[in-house]
């Protein structure tokens, strides 16, 4: 940010350039959980007389602060369990930080794993009036954008049907659909490219593409590394809930690449 | 985004560590508030996806609990060797329909927020709006059972049978003692503090299904053995004295005391079961939203 205060630029333009839409301030995320899919009082009952306890303690994220100005397209890489999910949905406000502070400035709309749909027997469209108005939408808001939401979902009639006759890719364009049409100041992503078909994986792109270069905010956590390298300025990557190397896409990545093929080979060399 | 967008008025959220473990209960409320439109459509949608809003789903509504009191009205004529009158149905519908309000809001309730899965996920709300989804949905399946009641009230009032049964003494009891009266319109505050009770129930059974999740299979014979210790099926001075001792531990000894007496009898009860109805409601209100809110946090880890 230094170099733009030498610039003399009008007030207008300096909000924009100066202005950090989000700000993650030595956070720490730390929450209990349980090692049984469906915990029951049966099971905690049978337990007791064992003195077990199947509660664990997930230290997720670990000091990590890091501000991404407006326009960054900020990518988040990192091991399975490194903590990119926890933090993402801290961001969003979904789980609120143990530790330190986060602001965000706008709104956010989230396109995380798991997608839109959350309850099977109502339709699509009703799923996605829920959604919106859960995020804080007005009903206006959403029902103008239905017809361009079915229209980029591509799933024809069924848009009006219950959610639980839906593929899952048919649930994934619908959920990527949505979070691109709800006009958020901020765009988090978490794993969405993954799913659907070919066809709809290159609209998708796309349409991402085209709001990386409209300069929209965006966070996204990936695996397909080539998409980060393509898409981001900015790399983030997270080790063990700690930030292990912020910068450019290539010198993170190169980075990150390398580990994870020296920690590969160690693993074979142990084998031996 | 133009730049003109940028410099209006952005939202800022901030997100910081819970203080003693509650949100921070203004912003909260304010949000709640906002957001109510997410509960009303989720119950809307719900209703609409079990048919509650077609002509034969509403019909559903009124002959179901019918059905239910006339079982019950059965059931405990054979036991008393038929002798109840039209007066003990009115009190046996009176009891049950809002016994079934509560029944329908706790088992629907406690699953709100394990069934609000991917959202719950997903999305930053103020999560007490999947409870009170429930409550608005169970509300709107009782109201019609008020209807029959009105209707069947003014119908045995008018046609009922108006006989009198002495005993040897020569004392006599009018055996139809059904008569409209303003004090029936009590029925409206003592049912507010009824839905904050329900409400503060509901909203906790919320929070604790999501950590034992076999609740929903307690709850039908939990409420169940409710009912019967309830003065529903019966009044509440017959009860045998040392069953009245533990009837200060029932919260629904003195609130459906209370409904029956105002809705039924036309009669106002006595002050303790007003301030008893008052303190469950407030109280039950307040432990289960604190309970809730207090849990809330844990919810998106725990789905």
């Amino acid at each position: 940010m230094s170099e733009e205060d030498e610039v003399i630029i009008t007030p207008s333009q300096r909000t924009v350039v100066d202005e950090v839409a989000v700000s993650v301030q030595d956070v720490c995320i730390t929450y209990r959980t349980t090692f049984e899919k469906r915990p029951t009082l049966k099971q905690a009952v049978m337990r007791a007389g064992r003195g077990k306890r199947q509660v664990k303690t997930v230290e997720a994220v670990k000091n990590v602060s890091f501000d991404v100005p407006r326009g960054t397209v900020l990518g988040i890489i990192g091991h399975n369990g490194a903590g990119k999910s926890t933090l993402m949905r801290a961001i969003a406000g979904i789980i609120p930080p143990t530790a330190g502070r986060i602001e965000v400035t706008g709104r956010t709309s989230t396109l995380l794993a798991l997608g839109v749909g959350f309850n099977p027997d109502l339709t699509g469209l009703e799923n996605v009036l829920l959604g919106g108005l859960a995020a804080g939408l007005s009903k206006e808001e959403i029902e103008t954008r239905f017809d361009e939401i079915a229209a980029f979902a591509d799933i024809g009639d069924f848009i009006e049907l219950p959610m639980r006759t839906y593929s899952s890719g048919m649930a994934a364009r619908l959920a990527f659909a949505v979070s691109m049409h709800m006009d958020p100041d901020i765009l988090l992503i978490d794993e969405a490219l993954s799913t659907g078909d070919a066809a709809f994986k290159e609209k998708a792109t796309a349409k991402l593409r085209e709001l990386v270069d409209n300069s929209s905010t965006m966070l996204l956590i990936s695996h397909a590394l080539a998409t980060v390298r393509s898409m981001c300025n900015e790399v983030i990557w997270l080790d063990h809930g700690q930030m292990k190397m912020r910068g450019e896409p290539d010198a993170v990545l190169d980075t990150y690449i390398e580990a994870m093929h020296v920690k590969k080979t160690a693993a074979v060399m142990n084998d031996f | 985004m133009s730049a003109d967008a940028a410099i209006v008025g952005r939202p800022v959220q901030v997100y910081e560590p819970y203080r003693s473990g509650l949100p921070p209960l203004v912003p909260y409320v304010k949000n709640l508030w906002r957001r109510r439109h997410f509960a009303i459509e989720l119950s809307r949608a719900s209703m609409r996806a079990a048919h509650t809003d077609t002509v034969f789903g509403q019909l559903w509504l009124v002959i179901n609990p019918l059905l239910n009191a006339c079982v019950y009205f059965l059931l405990v004529n054979i036991i008393n060797g038929g002798t109840r009158g039209p007066d003990f149905f009115i009190h046996l519908i009176a009891g049950l329909f809002v016994f079934n309000f509560l029944q329908n809001s706790l088992t629907q309730g406690a699953e709100s927020v394990t069934k609000g899965g991917n959202l719950v996920l997903n999305t930053s709300f103020p999560l007490l709006l999947l409870p009170y989804a429930t409550m608005r949905t169970s509300f709107y399946r009782f109201l019609p059972s008020m209807g029959i009641y009105v209707v069947l009230f003014a119908g045995l009032e008018y046609f009922g049978p108006r006989t009198q049964k002495c005993n040897a003494a020569g004392a006599c009891v009018d055996l139809n003692t059904l008569h409209f009266s303003w004090i029936q319109l009590l029925a409206i505050p003592v049912f507010a503090f009824i839905w904050l009770y329900v409400a503060g129930l509901t909203t906790f059974m919320a929070a604790l299904t999501v950590y034992f999740r076999d609740t929903t299979q307690f709850l039908p014979y939990a409420t169940r053995i409710w009912l019967y210790l309830s003065p529903v099926l019966y009044y509440a001075d017959q009860m045998k004295p040392w069953m009245t001792k533990f009837e200060m531990f029932n919260p629904l000894y003195p609130i459906l005391g209370l409904w029956g007496d105002v809705i039924a009898r036309g009669q106002l009860p006595h002050a303790s079961w007003w301030i008893a109805t008052v303190a469950w409601g407030l109280g039950s209100f307040a432990v289960g939203t604190l309970y809730f809110l207090s849990r809330e946090r844990d919810f998106a880890v725990r789905l």
